[in-house]
């Protein structure tokens, strides 16, 4: 199946539109995220990321363009439509969590969705154990570590079995162990269900889990490509405020001062079995 | 200090009164505040007492526990205590020690009161000890339900005390980060005046006041995505459930107002 779950069209978003001095957020954007994709958007601070966000789910609406998700425009009608088939999970853990348990928290969209009672208990069980928080039903909040509470908030998008999960930075108030959980929860949702998921993220190695990897910076699309592809202009990403993934900086480095290294290394293995094996390739 | 208040706190357990409907308990300790106030006598406070420690023993929440916790608002009791002691001029004079003067009726009033009093806090704390925030917030919803006729916006209310608790342990976890931020900073809260200390409270309030407002925000950005349009068209997650043990003790404490009444002077 190849459709297009969510497309922007010429969208252009400025914040404070009467003031002239201030620039377009979100400046003449077009791409299109077919279904089952895994999207990442990167880009420094202020690259726009997080009104496109907005954009994407009808916080805001754009100045000019069209924004269509599921096949629909996003008006004011549609709006609530397109929502209950989309979960966003936001970057801080703990104002996003509005139940008083975990379970609670789960159900919240459900309810705001009129589910009935009986499907309730059972979607939210299973999506507790799509990401692995079956066994904490009752905790509290302040009881859970902040990648908990994320899987937590991922339930919670999950149990409206929506066919996009949007990660608006997710992952960037975690410590580098709720990261891996997070993203390794996401692997393997994406795995088992195909979920379509767009990652918003201003972390590389993030980003080179997904299929493709757009890049903004100053409200506009600077480059857009599968991550091996886009992570070979290196400088360019680096002159965006970007950071590198270790293991290509450390291949960069490699190169530098002379060592022929072959490809390009997305994670530290790859690096690391090429290295342990360059000799004997030779 | 904090850890050892039980106002307020849960306690989980499986007990009789645990298991009981919060809607029952709500209205079982309503219903009990008003009874509270029939009795007169001894024989009538001593069933008061009675009573209350039997359903402290049901809710199986420890007695020593309970006293424990319960020590600031004891220094409140002793308190009033005295003041009826020292205070009421009737009856027989009992102790005459230069100033002091006690009478029979103070020391009969002052007893009265205490245990009054006692038997409230018992009651209302093993209300909150033995039912979770999130049960009393969807009891008093449905409760306070006949009350929307009147547009009284009930489930707003509850949803915004079910939040504020939700929030508690975390703005206070944030209050004691911003108090060691300002005290590596130089400040110092805990020493001075009373003036300088409550002027040494601002730099503390004024950024849990902005995380608070930024926190709203960021809660109600996603309550909306996630579809919250307010009560209507809504389904209840938590299901409330009245079973027989519920009926029951309303029907006990209607026994118990009959007997207070029968024995009342």
């Amino acid at each position: 199946m190849n459709s297009i779950i969510m497309s922007f069209e010429n969208v252009t978003f400025t914040y404070m539109q009467e003031d002239e001095s201030v620039k377009p957020a979100v400046n003449d954007l077009s791409f299109s995220i077919q279904d089952g994709e895994w999207i990442a958007l990167v880009g420094h601070n202020g690259s726009g990321k997080s009104t496109i966000a907005k954009l994407m789910n009808g916080l805001l609406f754009p100045q000019t363009g069209k924004v269509e998700a599921m096949g629909k425009l996003m008006s004011e009608e549609s709006l609530w439509d397109i929502r209950s088939q989309m979960g966003m999970v936001f970057q801080n853990p703990d104002n996003q969590f509005v139940g008083a348990t975990v379970q609670d928290d789960v159900a919240f969209a459900l309810e705001n969705n009129g589910v009935p009672h009986e499907e309730m208990v059972v979607r939210v069980k299973e999506a507790l154990q799509q990401v692995k928080m079956a066994d904490y039903l009752d905790h509290e909040p302040h009881h859970l570590s902040g990648g908990q509470k994320q899987r937590v908030a991922i339930a919670g998008a999950l149990a409206l079995r929506p066919r996009l999960l949007i990660l608006d930075e997710a992952t960037s108030m975690l410590d580098p162990q709720g990261r891996m959980e997070v993203i390794e929860t996401i692997r393997e949702l994406r795995k088992a269900t195909g979920l379509t998921v767009i990652s918003i993220t201003h972390d590389l190695e993030e980003a080179a889990l997904a299929d493709r990897i757009l890049v903004m910076n100053a409200g506009e699309k600077q480059l857009e490509g599968k991550p091996d592809a886009v992570f070979r202009s290196g400088n360019e990403l680096t002159n965006l405020g970007l950071d590198l993934p270790f293991s290509m900086r450390m291949t960069h480095l490699l190169r530098e001062v002379g060592i022929e290294l072959q490809g390009e290394h997305m994670t530290e293995d790859e690096l690391v079995d090429e290295l342990w094996t360059f000799y004997s390739k030779k | 200090m904090m850890e050892k208040m039980i106002f307020g706190r849960f306690i989980p357990g499986n007990s009789l009164i645990h298991q009981m409907d919060p809607r029952a308990k709500i209205s079982f300790v309503f219903v009990f505040i008003a009874i509270v106030f029939i009795a007169n006598s001894a024989i009538t406070y001593g069933i008061l007492l009675g009573f209350t420690l039997l359903v402290v023993f049901l809710s199986k929440i420890r007695l020593y526990f309970l006293i424990n916790g319960l020590k600031p608002v004891f220094i409140l009791l002793i308190f009033t205590f005295l003041l009826h002691i020292f205070f009421t001029r009737e009856g027989d004079l009992l102790v005459d020690i230069g100033f002091i003067k006690i009478y029979e009726e103070g020391l009969r009033q002052g007893i009265f009161i205490s245990v009054r009093f006692l038997v409230l806090v018992f009651i209302t704390s093993i209300l909150t000890l033995t039912t979770s925030p999130i049960s009393i917030t969807d009891g008093i919803e449905v409760l306070l339900g006949p009350f929307k006729r009147v547009k009284l916006p009930v489930h707003e209310l509850a949803l915004m005390m079910s939040i504020s608790l939700r929030f508690i342990p975390t703005l206070m976890d944030e209050t004691g980060k911003i108090l060691k931020a300002q005290m590596a900073r130089g400040s110092d809260i805990g020493s001075g005046p009373v003036k300088d200390r409550i002027k040494a409270v601002v730099p503390l309030l004024i950024p849990l006041f902005v995380s608070a407002f930024k926190r709203a925000e960021d809660l109600a950005t996603a309550m909306e995505v996630r579809g919250y349009r307010g009560g209507e068209g809504r389904t209840r997650y938590r299901q409330l459930n009245w079973r027989l043990i519920d009926s029951l003790s309303l029907v006990v404490l209607v026994g118990l107002a009959g007997i207070l009444v029968y024995f009342r002077v």
